[in-house]
């Protein structure tokens, strides 16, 4: 088994088999943070552009430290320091890059789309890094990670993710990915942010937030996108927090066992109440740990030349 | 005498072909003699004449020129996209000798002036009827009414300002109102822009999936409704521009039984494709309204079989590859569609059971010429020889070569279609031939 | 592509009593057992550095810490293979800094691994010393790199394999050459 793919684009198209490398993989990379030098010198030499179309701090700084813990060279650019302005077209851009000789993209983009398109015109591996409300690979695959760490085989374990499952990327690459490996997913959110056709992606929706989490191995708390016009979906956060804000209440009904997960940045007090973010149950910097290694092993496993031409394992 | 495709005599027969009309195709070959661009003679059997040039295209059928009520030519101001001269080759080479076109150019054709001059531009051309539309608003700001009658006057044949709704419901009455006095219809681009707002393709299983904005099917019906009842009220002629949903077809049906005056036309891609066409995020299937579900192209299908949809209209629509070349939620709505128009008729409604091809012939001709109340679409003895020459068993694969429009932005590109129109004729002339283009100048 | 065996070049007898051999070399060389720390080559020198292990042991009663090396994130061929799917752990029994490390390989050949091994180390802390011991020695070097103690020296063609079996991959203890045809 090995990663026979030029780009990783989402989860949709992940094989299960697939995310479980990746995530064998990184727990090796995890491995090496724990040393006195937390770089490897496997990427030495080559160039990884890191695109930002869209503002991000912390996933682009997990993908920075990710590619530097592989000795890669780095080069950033995002719309607020380049030149490029709306109505450059997406295609420029690739081809602009592609001229420059990189050996790989990483892409946020605020389009739904967007990295699927560059991976078409690149001839270099693309990996995304967030595309609109369609996938943002890389967090599905870190929140599989610490589920694994804590759950062990994720099949028939039970996953609720709540939020605006709508507009939300994380919550699709979850279900995803989650489904692959035979989790039982429920979302929760108000209507307006979990259209009742979420079902067809193979989840329970369930309206009522104690009920959606009273079997849960896991809650995974998303992020209320107010900078998306999500706002519009729920009267105001004061009231998402009565509803659907897990507090100290909802986390004393789950089972004893079960943890808590965000993908941040957390808006205390309103998807999540402070004492539980701060709480017991909460697994936040596990995931942004693994967060690194996760995008350590997409990019080691999607480098080298030919993907048809990968090595046999024995040649380690 | 020799027939020569390069040189088209001023005289002649057409002989072997099976005639449509009336929704009924002929069952025995029959012949045309055309004489100074008109219709001197149409009959089943071999012409009694002898001495004159022939045409001899036995085994293929003969039609009145297309007909589309709804064009996008885009000049003046986007001719970049497509001018009227192009605009009109794409016509001929899909078999329409007659188009409306659509008034949201730029400047907008809101006034007589303009209205002339699409018109003339149009017969420089030389290659189709280019009837245009003119805005119900001054600028298509939706606010004041146009001066719909110096615009018919010029030769406007309907009202729109299609591309936007008229969100104002009283400035739709008035129109519906006002154009009942001129004998034209105010065509309706049935969108409410607050259910709608800032979608980009139909809201359902496949935005969801793809993260993207969705456009909901009640942004459609309530506009529809919405400008039916202001039919009722006032009495004008209603003519809903592309039709896309199953309740949009189930108001108008409900509409027309009632005795409303309205009418209305289906795009080839919304009887054919749906949103899951959508999934690898190409523009080519961005448009307004949007591909929609499976039981809603089955719907429009149904509503075209049974009249409740009077016409198919293309709603024509060229974009640049720049533009088309941007991501999915930024490029602009709107592909072609003059080229594939009867393609698509005979691919997706013939072979899929919803209509025999006399009664696609009919969507395309008499139907659309009704909806203008114009005496276009019909193959009559002394009228105009508009006419064409099809073969509804021949295969051919829409690639961005066969395309005469300036743009290529269909979203059929790469499929194979059956159903070919080989000629057209406008007024007499050759103005397409599908197997050597280069003899029509 | 298979691998064609041609000959046994050492047998389960002849593994062991090289592996002893090296093990009193080791202790000669180093006055006993005080810092050492032995750490085997993902995947064979492992099981190798447990001999070497069993065998210091057997002779000092002294049981030398060991660890092992997986020295993927160091090769210098990604480009020419690509990434390995099969990545296998490091495992370091405790801080290597001021120690002597006994590095253990199945076969020297190019060098290259015990290179990336050599930066491993490096990375993990700084040991007062790092010696090589390898079961087969086959020659063709493409750096300056020699080991401290050789089980056998087998001089080989570039076309021919050496094969070292472990009991615990292979369930025998053999050193075979042979040739792999086909591709």
């Amino acid at each position: 088994m090995s990663l026979k793919r030029k780009d990783v684009l989402g989860l949709e198209d992940m094989a299960a088999e697939e995310i479980l490398l990746v995530l064998d993989i990184a727990s090796q990379f995890r491995a090496v943070f724990d040393r006195p030098v937390r770089s490897v010198p496997i990427m030495r030499g080559r160039t990884v552009v890191n695109f930002f179309h869209e503002s991000s701090t912390r996933t682009r700084i997990s993908f920075e430290l990710a590619e530097k813990r592989l000795s890669a060279d780095i080069v950033n650019f995002s719309v607020a320091t380049s030149s490029f302005t709306k109505g450059e077209t997406l295609r420029d851009t690739a081809e602009n890059l592609q001229a420059m000789k990189i050996d790989m993209l990483v892409v946020r983009h605020k389009s739904s789309g967007s990295a699927q398109y560059l991976a078409r015109v690149l001839k270099c591996p693309v990996i995304n890094a967030g595309d609109g409300c369609h996938e943002h690979p890389t967090q599905g695959l870190l929140d599989i990670m610490t589920m694994r760490q804590r759950l062990g085989d994720l099949r028939g374990k039970r996953v609720t993710i709540i939020g605006d499952i709508a507009h939300s990327r994380v919550a699709r690459s979850n279900i995803w990915g989650l489904g692959k490996l035979g989790a039982e997913v429920t979302v929760c959110g108000p209507p307006t942010m979990v259209p009742a056709n979420v079902a067809r992606l193979g989840v329970k929706v369930e309206y009522d937030l104690k009920r959606a989490v009273a079997k849960a191995d896991v809650l995974n708390i998303l992020r209320i996108q107010l900078e998306r016009g999500a706002g519009s979906g729920f009267p105001g956060n004061r009231e998402y927090h009565r509803m659907y804000g897990v507090t100290e209440d909802v986390v004393r009904t789950l089972k004893p066992e079960a943890f808590i997960m965000h993908p941040g940045p957390m808006n205390r007090n309103v998807e999540i109440a402070s004492e539980v973010a701060d709480g017991p149950r909460q697994v936040i910097l596990d995931q942004v740990a693994n967060g690194v290694a996760v995008r350590m092993a997409l990019i080691y496993l999607l480098s080298g030349g030919d993907p048809g031409a990968l090595a046999p394992g024995e040649a380690a | 005498m020799e027939w020569s495709w390069q040189r088209i005599p001023g005289e002649y027969l057409v002989t072997g072909v099976r005639l449509i009309g009336g929704g009924k195709v002929s069952a025995r070959p029959g012949f045309l003699h055309v004489k100074k661009g008109r219709l001197e003679a149409i009959g089943e059997g071999r012409p009694t004449l002898a001495g004159l040039p022939e045409l001899a295209a036995d085994g293929l059928f003969c039609a009145p020129g297309f007909v589309d009520t709804h064009v996008h030519f885009r000049e003046p101001g986007q001719e970049e996209k497509e001018t009227v001269a192009t605009g009109s080759r794409a016509a001929a080479a899909g078999g329409f000798t007659a188009v409306v076109t659509m008034p949201n150019t730029d400047p907008a054709i809101d006034n007589a002036g303009m209205v002339r001059y699409v018109s003339d531009r149009g017969r420089e051309a030389g290659l189709c009827r280019v009837l245009p539309a003119g805005a119900i608003s001054v600028g298509r700001q939706g606010e004041t009414m146009a001066e719909l009658g110096a615009m018919v006057e010029a030769g406007a044949v309907a009202f729109t300002d299609d591309g936007s709704p008229v969100q104002n419901g009283r400035l739709m009455a008035s129109a519906l109102q006002y154009a009942r006095l001129l004998g034209v219809p105010i065509m309706s681009h049935a969108e409410d822009l607050t259910i709608v707002a800032g979608g980009c393709m139909h809201g359902g299983y496949w935005s969801m999936r793809l993260g993207l904005s969705a456009m909901p099917r009640a942004g459609e019906d309530a506009a529809v409704f919405r400008d039916i009842e202001l039919a009722r009220a006032t009495g004008g002629h209603l003519h809903v521009a592309h039709v896309s949903t199953r309740g949009a077809v189930e108001i108008i049906r409900r509409a027309k039984a009632d005795g409303v005056r309205v009418t209305a036309e289906a795009t080839p891609h919304h009887f054919s494709l749906d949103h899951g066409r959508c999934r690898d995020y190409s523009p080519l299937f961005k448009m307004n309204p949007p591909l929609r579900e499976s039981e809603d192209v089955a719907a429009v299908a149904d509503g075209l079989a049974d009249g409740t949809l009077d016409c198919i209209a293309t709603d024509h629509a060229p974009h640049t590859d720049t533009e088309k070349e941007l991501q999915f939620d930024q490029a602009p709505f709107g592909v072609i569609g003059l080229e594939t128009a009867f393609a698509a008729g005979v691919t997706y409604l013939v072979r899929g059971g919803k209509l025999d091809l006399g009664r696609l012939v009919q969507c395309l001709t008499e139907r659309p010429a009704a909806v203008l109340g114009l005496p276009l679409g019909k193959l009559e003895e002394g009228g105009d020889a508009d006419f064409v020459l099809l073969d509804p068993e021949r295969e051919w694969v829409v690639t961005r070569e066969t395309l005469r429009s300036r743009s290529r932005n269909s979203s059929f590109l790469g499929e194979t279609l059956k159903g070919r129109v080989l000629a057209t004729f406008l007024r007499g002339r050759l103005t397409w031939h599908a197997d050597d283009p280069s003899v029509v100048r | 592509m298979s691998f064609i065996e041609k000959a046994v070049i050492m047998n389960q007898d002849e593994v062991t009593r090289a592996i002893k051999r090296m093990a009193h070399e080791v202790l000669e060389a180093n006055n006993g057992t005080s810092d050492l720390v032995i750490l085997g080559i993902q995947r064979r020198g492992v099981p190798l550095a447990g001999l070497l292990q069993e065998a210091i042991k057997g002779v000092e009663k002294v049981s030398v810490p060991s660890g092992a090396i997986d020295i993927t994130f160091y090769r210098d061929d990604l480009s020419k293979l690509g990434p390995s799917p099969r990545v296998a752990t490091t495992e370091m029994p405790l801080d290597v800094t001021d120690k002597v490390v006994i590095l253990v390989d199945d076969v020297l050949y190019t060098g290259r691994t015990v290179r990336a091994a050599l930066d491993v180390i490096m990375d993990w802390g700084r040991p007062r010393a790092i010696q090589l011991a390898v079961l087969v020695d086959r020659g063709h070097r493409e750096l300056p790199i020699r080991p401290d103690y050789v089980g056998k020296n087998v001089p080989t063609s570039q076309k021919e394999v050496i094969k070292v079996k472990v009991m615990e991959y292979d369930g025998k203890q053999e050193v075979v050459v042979g040739e792999v045809q086909g591709g």
